[in-house]
């Protein structure tokens, strides 16, 4: 939902950035408000996931210029899990198998940890317990997910689940969803969708990035940007999306050139 | 013989000539056979290839003896390793049978736990056909000292095609500082028979002592055993081991090894696949910090074609302690159709931690699959990356990270309480927050 006075939750400018010495953010620029759903679309290799880690703290991304201001803080100068402790989330394309670590017991640690650094409550093992499974019944996810490894043996859709459930505990002022789409079927991804769309409120705000306008159908973006050698080229609303599905991104690569 | 390890083997071998003798003239011949060699062979030191990290001349130096017979225990002292999914346990304490303290199934039961003495009348042909026959000591002189004090062991049968569900619990506690045990276990599955076995090896002090084990497991046609062995003795403890596996026809053995304790330790953990169609899971545990050393030298030996085996060996060292890995897997010539995986990995939690790890792939044979890979280092980045995104930061994610590395062999038991006391551990150890 666009309004002209909610508050700016996230202002990049001109950000560039590098991974393993090749610049692949150049000047990119993005602001997003309070209550606003964003979709990031792009070909492959455009700078959509080097953007979503780079904001998200990955050591492997160096920030080359530009700025990125978070609630008016200054992002790049706080930490990976400080980032996340003041609202940013980052769901990831690939989320990560911890074995050993059974999914409970880091749920609850991210889940204490965000809570303590806001000065909330935490939960004990049991409170947080009940506290999950009702959360996990939205998203249609087995509660055997808790006992097993973070993870580890899921498949793509309840690993997906799984990020969308972070977030559900997290209640992070911004997420940023970097291909959640990704090898889900038609019913994962409705379920997945409606999570997010539960989420939402008119405090906070979510960035998709996506390769395909598919859940674009199910999460209505307010904005369409299209990302193009680590940059945004173009700006619309969600006819924009529908347009790339029919005609493909090169018309817009070549339009931009132009 | 060296004259450096010469006084300790003689205080070693100072009890035998108090074991007595048996009814059974074979198992006399043995012991006689094992003493000579005993005598004969040369203690290990680091100028042997096979001992090369592994330096036990602060075990040279010790004069223990032989702990005398079974003192008195209160089976009070045993609760903090009970293992409720047991329906039966034998005891050893400081080497002797606790008839006091076990709890076999009974005459008449499917399956057979008994001290090896005991057993010798009942199933003198199923244990002569393969004691010392599986753990070869001609070799090999702490097995051949082992051999040589036969006596009081455990033996556990589990007949032909019998299923058993609850696990069998093997404990062998020492409670006698500066005294040596030689425990020793035989295990049998006839054919179809499948059954899990634990292997605890515990302290009820603080001090030093010395165990030298010996077990040998015997899988039969389809049969199937899960082995677990846990080393939790003393941190002062030293212990010498042998694991040795032998698998029949379209066999299986699966094994979690644990080893949490003593100042030095040594498991030579062997596997013989000797007929086809048969697969080994090997998995390793060593959690070290202090001044403690843990060494692991398997082998792995596929002699025939088409069989599979799966190892992953992990150790956590932190302060100046130091954990050595040896994975040998033999392929002979012939045995095509092998498909064998192995892997190393290592976690070094302060500068002055060390690991020696080592593949020896030996392959005789073309159309196989053989893998094996070692790292050594610090904990997985991205896993790191992931558990900051999510507020986790510093060392608390370290140190869940430490724990998940450890704690996944952990989760291989396929005991419930040993998996969440060992989970307690694992979170002792590396100090991650529940």
């Amino acid at each position: 939902m666009i309004r002209d006075n909610a508050p700016v939750i996230l202002d990049v400018r001109n950000l560039s950035a590098k991974v393993g010495g090749a610049e692949i953010l150049r000047g990119i620029s993005l602001t997003v408000r309070a209550g606003e759903v964003h979709a990031i679309m792009g070909p492959n290799g455009s700078g959509k996931s080097t953007f979503a880690k780079a904001l998200a703290g990955h050591p492997a991304y160096e920030v080359t210029g530009g700025e990125a201001l978070f609630e008016g803080r200054n992002l790049f100068e706080m930490r990976a899990d400080e980032r996340a402790r003041a609202g940013f989330f980052l769901g990831f394309q690939y989320p990560v198998e911890i074995p050993g670590v059974a999914n409970e017991q880091f749920l609850r640690l991210a889940y204490n940890t965000v809570q303590g650094a806001r000065g909330k409550d935490e939960l004990d093992p049991l409170e947080f317990d009940d506290f999950v499974r009702e959360k996990m019944k939205f998203l249609d996810m087995d509660p055997r997910f808790l006992e097993r490894s973070v993870n580890e043996g899921f498949s793509g859709g309840e690993k997906k689940r799984n990020e969308i459930l972070q977030m559900a505990l997290l209640e992070p002022r911004l997420a940023f969803l970097d291909e959640t789409d990704s090898g889900l079927d038609i019913d994962a991804l409705r379920i997945v969708a409606n999570g997010v769309n539960r989420l939402l409120t008119p405090d906070n705000a979510v960035v998709l990035v996506t390769h395909y306008q598919r859940l674009l159908n199910y999460i209505v973006p307010d904005y369409v940007h299209v990302m193009e050698r680590g940059r945004i080229v173009k700006t619309g609303g969600r006819d924009l999306a529908l347009e790339l599905e029919s005609r493909g991104y090169d018309w817009v690569g070549a339009k931009a050139a132009a | 013989m060296s004259t450096a390890t010469a006084p300790f083997l003689e205080h070693l071998l100072a009890g035998q000539k108090i074991v007595a003798a048996e009814p059974a003239a074979w198992v006399n011949r043995l012991r006689a056979e094992a003493l000579e060699c005993a005598h004969q062979l040369a203690l290990p030191t680091t100028r042997d290839e096979d001992w090369r990290f592994t330096d036990l001349s602060p075990l040279y130096r010790l004069a223990f003896r032989p702990a005398a017979a079974a003192a008195r225990l209160d089976a009070a002292a045993l609760a903090p390793f009970a293992v409720p999914e047991a329906a039966h346990r034998l005891v050893f304490v400081d080497g002797h049978f606790s008839a006091a303290l076990s709890t076999p199934p009974a005459a008449g039961s499917a399956v057979a736990a008994l001290p090896l003495a005991a057993a010798l009348g009942p199933h003198g042909e199923v244990v002569h056909a393969r004691l010392a026959r599986i753990a070869e000591f001609r070799e090999h002189a702490f097995r051949a000292v082992n051999t040589a004090y036969l006596h009081d062991g455990a033996f556990v049968l589990a007949p032909r095609n019998h299923g058993e569900a609850a696990p069998l619990h093997l404990l062998f506690v020492a409670t006698q500082a500066d005294a040596t045990a030689q425990p020793r276990v035989l295990v049998v599955a006839e054919p179809g028979a499948d059954l899990t076995v634990i292997e605890d090896y515990v302290s009820t002090h603080d001090g030093a002592h010395y165990t030298n084990a010996v077990t040998e497991i015997d899988v039969g046609a389809n049969g199937r055993v899960r082995h677990v062995r846990l080393q939790r003795e003393s941190r002062a403890a030293f212990h010498t081991a042998t694991a040795a596996v032998r698998l029949d026809r379209d066999a299986s053995y699966h094994a979690v090894s644990v080893a949490v304790g003593a100042r030095i330790s040594r498991l030579d953990h062997h596997v013989v696949h000797a007929a086809e169609g048969t697969f080994c899971s090997l998995d390793g545990l060593a959690l070290l910090g202090g001044r403690q050393l843990a060494d692991t030298h398997s082998f792995v030996d596929h002699a025939v074609p088409n069989t599979g085996g799966r190892q992953l060996h992990k150790t956590v060292v932190a302060d100046g302690a130091r954990a050595v890995f040896n994975g040998r897997v033999l392929v002979r010539p012939g045995a095509q159709g092998t498909n064998s995986a192995q892997e190393s990995r290592n976690l070094l939690l302060s500068d002055r931690a060390q690991v020696d790890t080592k593949p020896q792939l030996e392959i005789f044979a073309d159309d196989v699959k053989c893998s094996h890979g070692a790292t050594v280092g610090q904990l997985e980045a991205e896993e790191l990356f992931y558990l900051e995104s999510r507020g986790i930061g510093g060392e608390a994610a370290r140190n869940l990270l430490t724990y998940g590395f450890a704690a996944e062999i952990v989760g291989h038991i396929p005991v419930p309480s040993l998996v969440r006391a060992l989970r307690e551990t694992v979170l002792a150890r590396t100090g991650a927050k529940e």
